[in-house]
């Protein structure tokens, strides 16, 4: 056989046509917004909820709004959309509650020391943690607690029931969460005690205050708790709001811990014992930074969740950034349709100003300390 | 004594380190036992290790090997008996148990390193907080023994970066830190992969070799061949033999120890 079987091809094969485009915007959307006709029957769905929703959205915050500068006759006007107007002539009310106007200057220090103090305590690599930390919580609320109150060193005395608006929130927020963090962190210790003494007291003071809503813990500080006291002894009402807010907060805040103490495998414990670390040690040096790491997101839950029920103290008369924005709604010099509206936006805006904050920052947090964590 | 002639290191290692102090005992237990709730986990254990001496603990699991060690540094309590180590009586005086803790060094089977020290911090807390040393101090003796186990240039890597046979010899660093007198070896290579096993026991190997008193629970029984004075076997909560290696491999007494013998080692 000598047939040759090698085949040696003597024309080109034709020409495929040019492939279709892999980019660009059209196919973008095939892919992503009309894939399948589920996809598309969404697709559209969506659209036409957003050109529903939105355009009316736009025009109240913005297209027909009126700015600040704008009369109480503009916001009374049919169809007009939010009446910032309003905002921007209470916003002092909103900021300070019955703060006296001519003492504005003093919250307003707080503020800025405030501000200038926890900023670098929040970024890791501003130098000077110690005595930053020391200043905030130790030199800051002293200084903050005689400059509002007054009473010394000439300053006016401004009783707290003056006190209010965005401040007290703000303040009510900040003492719970700095006071509940270490008092939170000892109650999950004490209930993981051997001592049975100490675990049975945390366990009581968990479960009781876990199960009380906080609208209760706060009438019985404000009705109940003065009934109780032999006459002439005067708690103060913010004073009481604070530490029952604390301790509200503490409550869960313990059981937030103890699922971090609890997911950590016991070798944790016995390795730091086997090196001789006495129980504090271990704790501090072992035990807590890994448990708490373990649970950022479980403990920023609970300050946002704080943060939010401040707005609840409302309810025992005192003036928070809710309760002022409620109490001007009925402001007859601003009356308009939008008043009350516009009033608990802005209520709303700012609330989720800070709770955002936190939520960002916590989640920032939690990829820093991320070290890799197996074992 | 018939000589078992399978590594080449073993004539040196076997006498060289034969320091064994004839007065000076390391640890006695005395008519121990430990219950969990009802059930008798250890039974009357009667142990004398004297300072210098190697032993290797052996036996099926759930046998109390592992138990056993634990009480040793009072990571178990025990109920009844005595257990005294470096002459100090370990009771329920937290004072007495940190005392003998800060003698003891105690590896263990998964490592159990600190995943948020880095290798350095994890090496240094102990001797600074418990002993007191100054950091520079500290550090320095930890880089020297991150030498001795032969990864100085980890020292500023986590844990997690690290391979399990690097992070048990960091462990083992770790302990040697608080240059403990008494080492104890919970199963230190049952967690490891195959070809990581050598590098940890050559560590072991050379500790013990400085003459350091050991107790080791292991199923390296070329490991306990080569380094062990006295080989424990343990069954049911009970030692039920003890001999020096080449008597315990080529002469078991007991069923019990034959049978197992035959099945770990092929």
């Amino acid at each position: 056989m000598t047939t040759d079987t090698a085949f040696i091809r003597n024309e080109f094969v034709p020409a495929k046509p040019a492939p279709g485009r892999t980019d660009g915007p059209i196919v973008w959307l095939r892919k992503n917004l009309f894939a399948t006709p589920t996809d598309a029957v969404l697709t559209i769905l969506g659209i036409l909820f957003l050109l529903w929703a939105i355009p009316p959205l736009y025009n109240f915050i913005v297209g027909h709004a009126v700015f600040p500068g704008g009369t109480v006759e503009e916001c009374r006007a049919e169809g007009a959309g939010a009446c910032w107007a309003y905002i921007a002539a209470r916003f002092n009310f909103f900021i300070y509650g019955f703060y006296p106007i001519d003492q504005y200057w003093r919250p307003n220090i707080v503020f800025a020391l405030g501000a200038a103090l926890i900023l670098p305590l929040l970024v890791p690599s501003a130098p000077f943690k110690r005595i930053n930390a020391a200043l905030f919580f130790v030199v800051f609320p002293l200084v903050s607690f005689y400059l509002l109150n007054g009473g010394v060193f000439g300053l006016r005395q401004v009783p707290t029931e003056q006190w209010g608006g965005l401040m007290v929130t703000l303040i009510i927020a900040l003492v719970g969460i700095i006071c509940s963090i270490p008092l939170g962190i000892l109650l999950a210790l004490g209930r993981q005690s051997n001592l049975p003494i100490i675990k049975t007291l945390c366990v009581m003071f968990i479960e009781l205050w876990r199960a009380v809503p906080l609208i209760t813990v706060l009438f019985m500080a404000s009705i109940m708790l003065p009934l109780f006291m032999p006459t002439g002894t005067n708690v103060d009402k913010l004073l009481r709001a604070l530490v029952g807010v604390t301790l509200f907060s503490s409550a869960y805040l313990a059981e937030t811990v103890r699922g971090g103490l609890q997911a950590l495998p016991r070798g944790q414990y016995e390795a730091g014992a086997s090196l001789g670390l006495g129980y504090w040690q271990r704790t501090y040096f072992i035990i807590l930074p890994q448990a708490i790491k373990h649970v950022i997101p479980g403990i920023v839950n609970n300050f946002i969740a704080l943060f939010k029920d401040t707005s609840l103290v409302s309810i025992v008369g005192i003036f928070d950034l809710l309760n002022t924005v409620q109490a001007a709604s009925s402001d007859i010099n601003w009356a308009s349709p939008t008043q009350a509206v516009t009033g608990y936006v802005f209520a709303g805006f700012m609330f989720w100003i800070f709770c955002f904050a936190m939520s960002r920052y916590s989640l920032w947090m939690e990829r820093r300390l991320d070290t890799g964590h197996k074992r | 004594m018939s000589q078992m002639s399978e590594t080449t290191a073993e004539t040196p290692t076997r006498h060289s380190g034969m320091q064994i102090s004839k007065t000076d005992v390391a640890i006695d237990v005395i008519g121990m036992h430990k219950w969990y709730g009802d059930f008798h986990v250890l039974r009357d254990i009667n142990l004398r290790v004297m300072r210098g001496e190697r032993i290797v603990i052996a036996g099926p699991s759930g046998s109390g090997k592992s138990t056993l060690i634990r009480c040793v540094n009072r990571l178990e309590e025990h109920q009844e008996g005595q257990i005294i180590v470096n002459g100090t009586e370990l009771t329920a005086d937290l004072k007495r148990i940190d005392e003998v803790r800060r003698e003891v060094g105690m590896v263990f089977q998964h490592f159990n390193l600190f995943p948020h020290l880095t290798i350095l911090q994890n090496l240094t807390l102990a001797p600074i907080w418990v002993r007191g040393i100054p950091k520079a101090e500290a550090e320095a003796t930890a880089m020297h023994y991150l030498e001795r186990v032969k990864i100085p240039e980890q020292a500023n890597k986590f844990p997690g970066q690290l391979s399990g046979g690097q992070q048990q010899r960091v462990a083992i660093a770790r302990s040697l830190c608080m240059q403990p007198r008494i080492m104890l070896f919970d199963e230190p290579t049952s967690a490891l992969d195959p070809e990581m096993v050598k590098e940890v026991l050559e560590v072991m190997i050379s500790l013990a070799e400085e003459g350091m008193t050991m107790i080791c629970v292991t199923h390296e029984m070329g490991f306990a061949r080569q380094v062990a004075n006295r080989v424990i076997f343990m069954d049911q909560g009970q030692i039920v033999e003890q001999n020096d290696p080449d008597n315990f491999f080529s002469n078991p007494q007991h069923e019990r120890t034959k049978l197992f013998l035959s099945q770990i080692l092929h």
